[in-house]
């Protein structure tokens, strides 16, 4: 959980996470703090953000799906001046990214699930997975022309 | 029509329902299922409704909030209505673009070109 009373958001964190929206909620805004702090421009944050969001609500959803609720997640963090790298790693059996179906195709379009991981993917540098697939890893790196 | 727990504010002029979001953030899975269980009521409360959804307000929001949206439409359709979306700013159009969900939904600069533009 983070310090209310730092002044400084922690630029790197490891942490297990509960399915309590109001502790994803100030995670999302403590790395985002951290990640201002770090140079990082909104557009920046908007990506780091969203992909943690996304990645953070898969593992309890998916990787989670067969779990008692109450089970956590574990997250890592890392802000540096030049790349943000996060990881999520959920208890649950894995799965193959491979196998998820592209939600931008014409008899997907209307599916109201399945654009987490796209969304991951458009938005941060690189994204890859563990070879059980219950670890998803994401890096930003920041864009040249951001002062 | 809203009430006081109400995640949207609801106004109806020249039979078009304006929608705005109250929350910054539609991200959590219980706030959006309330935000379309509001607009599930908005819809079948009117004969071919015409709605429009505004996201002027809205600084963050997760691909769970685009599957409601999503049900949302479906539902408008269902009841013979049509479905616009306005005042989305560059960052969120994004998350539209990159999803294809700018060619499913009907999307206005503002929400009063929105309004104007029902048949």
């Amino acid at each position: 959980m983070p310090d209310p009373q730092a002044h400084h958001a922690q630029p790197e964190g490891r942490l297990e996470i509960a399915n309590d929206r109001d502790a994803i909620t100030a995670l999302g805004e403590r790395v985002i703090r951290a990640a201002e702090e770090a140079g990082y421009s909104e557009a920046s944050r908007f990506a780091v953000r969203l992909a943690l969001e996304e990645a953070i609500v898969n593992a309890f959803k998916h990787g989670h799906k067969s779990l008692p609720e109450d089970e956590t997640v574990h997250v890592e963090f890392e802000i540096e001046p030049a790349e943000i790298r996060i990881r999520v790693t959920d208890k649950g059996p894995g799965f193959s990214p491979e196998d998820v179906p592209d939600p931008t195709t014409e008899e997907n379009l209307s599916k109201t699930s399945g654009r987490g991981l796209l969304l991951m993917r458009a938005y941060m540098t690189d994204v890859t997975h563990n070879d059980s697939g219950n670890q998803i890893r994401m890096t930003y790196s920041k864009p040249e022309t951001a002062s | 029509m809203a009430s006081e727990d109400s995640r949207l504010r609801v106004s109806v002029e020249d039979g078009v329902t304006r929608v705005d979001f109250i929350d910054r953030n539609i991200l959590d899975e219980a706030n959006i299922k309330a935000i379309g269980e509001e607009l599930n009521q908005i819809i079948e409360s009117a004969s071919q409704p015409k709605l429009v959804i505004s996201f002027a307000n809205v600084d963050h929001l997760s691909s769970a909030a685009l599957g409601q949206l999503i049900s949302v439409n479906s539902k408008v359709r269902e009841h013979a209505g049509q479905l616009r979306l306005a005042d989305i700013s560059p960052q969120i159009y994004e998350v539209f673009a990159i999803t294809k969900l700018n060619k499913l939904f009907e999307i206005h600069e503002t929400a009063s070109d929105a309004a104007g533009s029902f048949s």
